[in-house]
């Protein structure tokens, strides 16, 4: 403890805003994780089956999911945020606090993962799907039983990726009023010149990503049976 | 062996558009296969034989033609009709295919999955498909871990989980060395005595349609140029092409090239003639070297010799030089035309020879 008060003397008397900090990070990545991850994967498995030789090829549908990713990859996150607060407000009732930056979060993180989902399913064997469609296997069930289950081990580095890219999102939601490490590192860190405060907010970030790095790639590891 | 037509593809055209291009894959091709046969389609890569086949199962949709599987119109199923149909045909890959990410029993499995069957019914079913290609101890490995001989009898397995009456093989013994193909050919024989199973082998080798095969198609540019029982394109092959690859199955080509290089050194004139004799039944080569020297004092000496058994049927190829008097060499020549031998003159005056 000695060296803890000796070299963070702000932060050591700041535990609990350290712990609803990392709460508040933690809920907004989870609750962002479920919401984008199942839109993410939506449109990354429509993109897979849309795309031109695909199992359900449709040219126009294709082409609208790749210019809707296109498009929200290619706005900044910051002027995202400032951008659709008036949705966020429509859909949460107010534009600031932790819940409000799901919204941004949300619509910055479902296309980065889209494409990251694209990228894993496009390294399924094309063979593979063809042999599923001769033993007169459907759409669905080449989704779910090939195209899920054969590139799960991609899909799970690429869910690390994409929750690590994340909380880097949620501390930039933070610092303009989200809550969270961000917002301590930048608002009370930064502002009041208490450094301590801002290397502490990001050595706990960097915990989280390092946890999460480590269970992803043992887990990836643990269902990847390709050599 | 019933004479009733299993697969008939009529007038089947497949093109392709490319970026402005228009390529023909297939053109004007039928082809009907009845059942019990192993039927080989042979060809080099690029002639369309594999682009024909995908259109037995609709993997690819024919531009022209009408395709009857079973007496059913495949191109008029409706999606969901089409999957049942396909459960019917099964197809081995040259590459395998199988998923990478289940074990051997759960790759054997899958095309159970959704069906009929219990929980047990399907775990028996497997352990019976794994006991029919000889990997029962292999059932809880990853596809990784297997050889490849190994992994195409899975595939194989796979593609009979749903009691297929029809195997369709896209050169699937195309990537496994010469003593896997064999062991794998003579699992797909073995699938058709013992099952019934009506087999299509794709196939750049002619010795795989050899070994196997009663029918044979060749394929060149996106046609049939040629067909028959297997037999007949062995002992009267037409087409160049079809000599090409029957002469490289049973290397007479490799042996008559020798045979020139070393033809200056025979010293051949009027009194000597070197010639090759094909035969196809029953007769050996012995009685007819002995005939020939007993009736016409004519000595062939034997050069070369092969004799492949075909469905049974004994198919000799010989290279010899006959020694003898001008006039009795004709008479000799005269008397294996007769005995319905093919008797050619060899010429060793090829340019790279000479």
């Amino acid at each position: 403890m000695n060296f803890i008060a000796k070299y963070f003397p702000n932060a050591v008397t700041m535990k609990d805003e350290f712990v609803q900090a990392t709460g508040e990070t933690l809920y907004m990545t989870f609750i962002t994780a479920v919401v984008a991850g199942i839109i993410g994967m939506a449109i990354g498995v429509g993109l897979i089956v849309t795309q031109p030789g695909g199992i359900l090829e449709n040219r126009v549908v294709y082409n609208i999911l790749d210019k809707i990713v296109n498009l929200c990859r290619s706005i900044p996150f910051v002027i995202l945020l400032a951008v659709i607060a008036p949705l966020t407000r429509l859909i949460v009732g107010t534009a600031i606090g932790t819940t409000a930056a799901i919204v941004p979060l949300v619509i910055g993180s479902a296309p980065f993962y889209a494409r990251q989902i694209q990228n894993a399913l496009s390294e399924v064997d094309r063979g593979v799907i063809e042999a599923a469609e001769s033993v007169g296997s459907g759409p669905i069930a080449i989704i779910f039983r090939v195209y899920l289950r054969e590139g799960l081990p991609d899909i799970i580095r690429s869910s690390v990726l994409t929750l690590i890219s994340l909380i880097d999102l949620t501390a930039m939601a933070g610092a303009i009023g989200g809550g969270g490490l961000g917002n301590l590192a930048i608002n009370v860190g930064y502002s009041r010149f208490e450094n301590d405060v801002t290397i502490a907010a990001m050595l706990i970030i960097l915990v989280l990503v390092f946890a999460i790095q480590l269970i992803g790639d043992l887990w990836a590891r643990k269902v990847d049976h390709t050599a | 062996m019933t004479n009733e037509a299993i697969i008939q593809l009529k007038d089947i055209d497949v093109t392709f558009h490319n970026k402005g291009q228009t390529v023909t894959a297939v053109k004007n091709v039928s082809l009907t296969v009845e059942r019990g046969d192993i039927y080989g389609v042979v060809g080099y890569s690029g002639a369309g034989k594999s682009t024909l086949v995908r259109v037995i199962n609709r993997l690819q949709r024919p531009t022209a033609g009408t395709v009857e599987v079973n007496g059913q119109d495949i191109l008029g199923l409706k999606p969901k009709e089409l999957r049942v149909a396909r459960t019917k045909i099964g197809m081995i890959f040259q590459h395998f295919n199988l998923m990478a990410s289940r074990t051997i029993a759960d790759n054997v499995g899958y095309p159970l999955k959704g069906g009929d069957l219990s929980h047990e019914e399907r775990q028996e079913k497997v352990a019976h498909l794994l006991d029919l290609v000889g990997l029962t101890e292999k059932a809880a490995d990853y596809p990784a871990q297997l050889s490849g001989g190994q992994k195409q009898r899975v595939a194989i397995a796979r593609a009979l989980a749903n009691d297929p009456e029809i195997l369709i093989s896209d050169e699937a013994t195309s990537a496994l060395d010469p003593k896997t193909t064999s062991s794998i050919l003579e699992l797909l024989k073995r699938l058709n005595r013992e099952l019934g199973l009506t087999v299509v082998l794709i196939t750049h080798e002619m010795e795989a349609v050899k070994e196997i095969c009663n029918k044979v198609a060749v394929m060149d540019a996106g046609e049939i140029i040629e067909r028959g029982d297997l037999v007949t394109i062995f002992s009267r092959p037409e087409k160049p092409l079809t000599q090409d690859f029957i002469n490289t199955a049973t290397q007479v080509d490799q042996a008559r090239e020798k045979i020139f290089k070393q033809a200056r050194t025979l010293g051949l004139d009027d009194h000597h003639r070197l010639v090759q004799l094909q035969y196809v039944g029953a007769s050996t080569d012995a009685p007819l070297i002995t005939e020939l020297y007993k009736r016409y004092g004519v000595v062939s000496n034997i050069l070369y010799g092969n004799v492949e058994i075909l469905q049974d049927t004994p198919l000799g190829n010989l290279i010899v030089v006959m020694t003898g008097e001008p006039d009795k060499l004709s008479a000799a020549w005269q008397y294996c035309q007769d005995a319905g031998i093919s008797v050619t003159q060899l010429q060793p005056t090829d340019p790279e020879v000479a």
